[in-house]
């Protein structure tokens, strides 16, 4: 077909290696794992086992293809008739009819049936490459759906010539450009039955579908994809009402958004706990406890705030019905009833044994994708954690990833079991949230009370104390903890505690009464004292004075009366002189 | 024009009236040629005045793969007297060609 790159839309797949073109499948999720879809031009095996969504990848490829990226395609099915593929696919709102008449699809059902056919003699199958030929140039065809090709090999009794015609059926479609989906049967121990994946090297993709615990998981793997760089896990994916979707690990990319914004949490004392202002919008919050410590009453809170502020929520319940927890919050003061009527809250409620964890994911998704909401709240996740353990974590990534992405801020509510392991957390998700409050119960003097307190959150500098919970009939309060030689009194407990405390001051201030009076007394005393030594003092001192002055008088009377005694000595002297 | 559901074969007023054969062959290729060649010869030995041949080229009518599901070339159907029966392959062996189409061979 010379016309083959005219209108392909084709994206490369990505700057690394651009000599590879791909052709989008429209497959939600498909397209990002690959990096563009399918190679362009090229035949591509979806296998599987029965049921596990081969013909329905290959129709969506097909029809996506016709209608949003302007590919005509060719279905070439030989197991069930046109009219059947229509009905099939009705109900993802596809209408084949109405794509053909637009010569948009071309659906040619090739019948085999060995039981009116006898050979003799040599043949080859130019038949189907006339009817491919004609088909793909009818429409201008740049997408051709063989399903399932291997149909041949029982209508056949020649598997020489029908492996030389397959081989010579790829050629003759790579040789055209058309991007080819074959789906194939899986064998024991190989990917397809007659071993197609020999003449189709260039991607294999191995859908599967299994049973966990009652509950089916479908899976696909991108078992090899020639010349180009592709996701090698094996992504959980889905076929429901809007088709076929793969869920996409987009938590390989860890550049979200990150908002300054705050928003309210709906309790004021809560809000004061975090810097004053709430959480951070597009954050996470984890709100765990054990039965009854109000997890579903704070996330009740934080929705009916949302919706005065006039934002979306959705709510998604897995335990109560819509009508029960409105019925429930309204004990709280909260009236839920009223956002639901305008439109700004939405409820679902369904149980988590109802699907798989994909289906729940997906659910998640959808009702995002309809809703387009501010805030989601999902009470409880714990319910989903039956399954593996590390599916739940990787399923919870994606969600957080995905409502992350979006800036939507979403909480979560999860039961703790019994104390002891309350800061663990189940399945380790309290490492992927921004937020985690924790709910406790204090049983103490035979009461139970709430506790809360704010064991993380990420980016603001948030309270440490423990506050009490209180739940009444105006909402949720949260009263600063007693906290007094360790414990954290609550209930009954605080209230004796406060007139435990209060008797003790009161004690403590006649106590000190009594020593100031006793202070008072001693005081005088003393002064007194004082004022006797002081005057013992002084009258020391002067009879100090007056022993000095009489001492001074009596010397002074000492040497007058030598100097009386000299004049007389002085005389005997000379007389002594004369003598010698 | 559409495949009628198999029946078992062997219907013993089969021989009875015309035969209607097409046979389907794509472009002037040696099986098709050498297919033409065979029928030519087993209908002038067994089915003198009992058919009527239509050769179709698939090349030139494409369209007729599909309605009269095609897939092996060369494709002999026989079209009356109902069932409809295919025969495939360049109708070398006589003796298969005839049970193939439910005729008893005039020659013995």
């Amino acid at each position: 077909m010379a016309r083959a790159s005219k209108r392909t839309k084709t994206v490369v797949a990505s700057r690394a290696f651009p000599q590879l073109k791909k052709s989008p499948s429209g497959i939600a999720g498909f397209d990002e794992i690959t990096g563009g879809g399918l190679p362009a031009g090229r035949p591509t095996i979806v296998c599987g086992g029965p049921g596990c969504g081969k013909t329905m990848f290959a129709m969506e490829f097909l029809i996506r293809g016709a209608t949003e990226f302007g590919e005509p395609g060719v279905l070439l099915t030989f197991e069930e008739t046109g009219e059947e593929m229509s009905r099939n696919v009705e109900s993802l709102g596809f209408n084949l009819q109405s794509l053909a008449d637009k010569k948009k699809l071309f659906v040619d059902y090739v019948r085999i049936e060995p039981s009116e056919i006898q050979e003799t003699g040599e043949y080859d199958l130019e038949g189907l490459f006339v009817r491919l030929q004609h088909a793909v140039e009818s429409v201008g065809a740049k997408r051709v759906v063989l399903d399932t090709v291997e149909a041949i090999f029982s209508g056949f009794g020649n598997p020489g010539m029908l492996r030389a015609e397959i081989r010579r059926l790829f050629r003759w479609l790579k040789d055209r450009g058309l991007t080819t989906v074959i789906t194939a049967e899986r064998g024991e121990g190989t990917l397809t039955r007659y071993g197609l994946e020999e003449y189709v090297s260039d991607c294999v993709v191995s859908l599967d579908h299994r049973v966990n615990d009652q509950i089916s998981t479908r899976r696909m793997r991108i078992v090899k994809y020639r010349g180009s760089p592709h996701g090698t896990d094996e992504y959980p994916f889905l076929i429901d009402k809007k088709g076929f979707s793969v869920l996409p690990l987009s938590s390989i990319r860890l550049d979200h958004k990150v908002s300054q914004d705050r928003i309210s949490s709906g309790i004021k004392d809560l809000d004061v706990m975090l810097e004053g202002r709430g959480f951070y919008k597009g954050s996470s919050i984890l709100v765990s406890g054990t039965s009854g410590s109000g997890k579903s009453t704070l996330a009740a809170h934080f929705a009916n705030e949302t919706c005065r502020s006039g934002r979306r929520a959705l709510y998604i319940a897995f335990e109560e019905s819509s009508a029960q927890v409105t019925r429930n919050m309204r004990s709280v003061g909260i009236n839920l009833g009223q956002y639901i009527k305008k439109g700004l809250l939405e409820f679902h409620a369904w149980r988590p044994s109802q699907h798989g964890l994909e289906m729940h994911l997906l659910r998640i998704h959808d009702l995002v994708d309809d809703f387009n909401p501010q805030v989601v709240v999902i009470d409880p996740i714990t319910n989903l954690i039956g399954a593996n353990p590390n599916e739940v974590h990787a399923m919870l990534m994606r969600l957080l990833d995905f409502l992350k992405d979006r800036q939507i801020t979403a909480m979560f509510t999860t039961l703790t079991a019994n104390r002891g392991a309350e800061e663990q957390t189940e399945i380790g998700i309290s490492s992927l949230t921004d937020t985690w409050i924790l709910l406790r119960d204090l049983e103490l003097n035979g009461e139970r009370n709430r506790c809360l307190y704010v064991l993380k959150s990420r980016g603001m500098a948030h309270s440490n104390q423990i506050r009490e919970f209180v739940l009444s009939r105006t909402g949720v309060r949260l009263l600063p903890a007693y906290v007094g030689s360790g414990t954290v009194y609550t209930g009954s407990a605080r209230l004796a505690q406060e007139a435990r405390e209060k008797a003790e001051s009161l004690r403590e201030q006649q106590q000190l009464e009594e020593k100031r009076k006793e202070f008072f007394v001693r005081r005088s005393v003393l002064e007194s004292q004082i004022a006797a030594l002081r005057s013992e003092l002084s009258s020391g001192e002067s009879e100090f004075a007056r022993l000095t002055r009489q001492r001074n008088e009596r010397q002074q009377r000492l040497s007058l009366d030598r100097e009386e005694m000299g004049k007389i000595r002085g005389v005997a002297q000379d007389n002594r002189g004369l003598n010698s | 024009m559409k495949a009628k559901p198999p029946k078992a074969q062997g219907t013993g007023n089969a021989t009875d009236g015309v035969l209607e054969l097409r046979l389907y062959v794509a472009g002037q290729t040696p099986k098709s040629l050498i297919a033409l060649k065979n029928l030519k010869k087993i209908c002038e030995e067994h089915l003198q005045g009992r058919y009527r041949l239509h050769v179709i080229d698939l090349v030139k009518t494409p369209q007729l793969a599909q309605d009269d599901q095609i897939l092996a070339i060369p494709t002999l159907v026989r079209n009356l007297p109902q069932p409809m029966r295919k025969i495939i392959g360049d109708l070398s062996d006589t003796q298969r060609v005839l049970v193939g189409l439910d005729v008893r061979s005039q020659a013995k």
